[in-house]
């Protein structure tokens, strides 16, 4: 059965779909059913912009311990480039 | 039950029908040809949308005798391929219960309408279907029969409700004016068998019609074929109970 648990949140980025490079605006973080991972609940990223419609949308769908690696990873990289002074 | 030698055609397509609130909704549309007296179902999708499982289900009732109608409970979310609209959806928490209902209702509606219909709807769905399914045959009028397939959320606590989900189907049971037929897993996380079994003692409660099985080595949606969670004999046991169920109270009289 569908978890319900969503947390949408607003970002500023491109994201490359079926059509191509589009400005994404919105992240859509769940974990519930996925459509395509072989699991009955997943860790599911949707990079959407509305205004565009539902086509404009980046997916990932993810295990529990791919989503966690992956948080990780990107904390990791980003406190790399701050130590590294890249981040203004 | 069909025999070799029988004449069989179908016609499926898209239509347009009045649903919640009177808005106009698309639905696939499947009936068996000739002049009837069909029975008619009206399918409520799960979740992952109304995709191409539920194309082939709606099918799969006309193969079986019924008028059948699956609305798109997902139209007011846009267009775009089933999975980018449901994915749409499930961002947005799922819908609103009353949308659901007035769009299943107002196809039960729209299928009482036709000249070819023996005067018996049911309503079958899968997954949040099921759960939809119930909360529809309990507060709608009209509906002969109601087949919940591990529909989880039909028992929910307080923390649960919120504004799309306000009152747990549950409680809405005294209100059920027709037999149910509920298929689940032993296996399943929601609902849980100490759910289902929480919802088949309201129903005995409260003295409904109601025939369960609660299938072993099996979790939710064991009747999708396309899914890790297929369970072969279950599915081809479950269909079996369902197509007895429907004929036992849709039939013509």
């Amino acid at each position: 059965m569908c978890t319900m648990i969503v947390k949408k949140v607003n970002i500023d980025g491109s994201g490359k779909g079926t059509a191509g490079w589009f400005n994404v605006n919105q992240a859509n973080v769940s974990y519930d059913h996925p459509f395509h991972i072989p699991m009955e609940h997943a860790l599911n990223i949707d990079f959407i912009n509305e205004d565009l419609g539902p086509g404009a949308r980046v997916a990932v769908e993810l295990s529990e311990q791919a989503a966690r690696s992956l948080v990780a990873s990107i904390l990791e990289v980003l406190d790399q480039a701050k130590a590294g002074g890249h981040l203004i | 039950m069909y025999q070799t030698n029988m004449y069989e055609g179908m016609v499926a397509e898209t239509i347009t029908l009045p649903g919640f609130n009177g808005e106009l909704i698309n639905a696939y549309f499947a009936r068996p040809l000739g002049d009837g007296p069909f029975p008619g179902m009206v399918l409520a999708h799960h979740m992952p949308g109304w995709d191409e499982w539920y194309r082939e289900t709606t099918r799969k009732y006309a193969h079986h005798g019924y008028a059948t109608i699956s609305p798109n409970l997902y139209f007011r979310a846009g267009h775009g391929t089933p999975e980018d609209v449901a994915a749409k959806v499930r961002g947005d928490g799922g819908l609103p219960d009353d949308q659901a209902v007035g769009d299943l209702a107002g196809a039960m509606r729209y299928m009482r309408s036709l000249p070819y219909i023996n005067g018996k709807v049911g309503i079958f769905g899968t997954c949040s279907g099921g759960r939809h399914a119930y909360l529809t045959a309990c507060q709608v009028p009209g509906f002969d029969a109601v087949v919940d397939c591990w529909g989880g959320g039909v028992v929910m606590s307080a923390s649960d409700l919120n504004s799309n989900r306000p009152v747990a189907p549950l409680d809405y049971t005294p209100d059920l004016a027709c037999p149910i037929l509920g298929l689940f897993g032993a296996d399943d996380r929601s609902p849980t068998p100490e759910q289902v079994a929480q919802h088949e003692a309201e129903l005995k409660k409260y003295g409904k019609n109601y025939e369960f099985h609660i299938y072993p080595d099996a979790g939710h949606g064991f009747f999708y074929y396309n899914r890790p969670n297929y369970r072969q004999q279950q599915a081809v046991d479950g269909w079996e109970k369902i197509f007895a169920f429907l004929g036992k109270y849709l039939a013509s009289e």
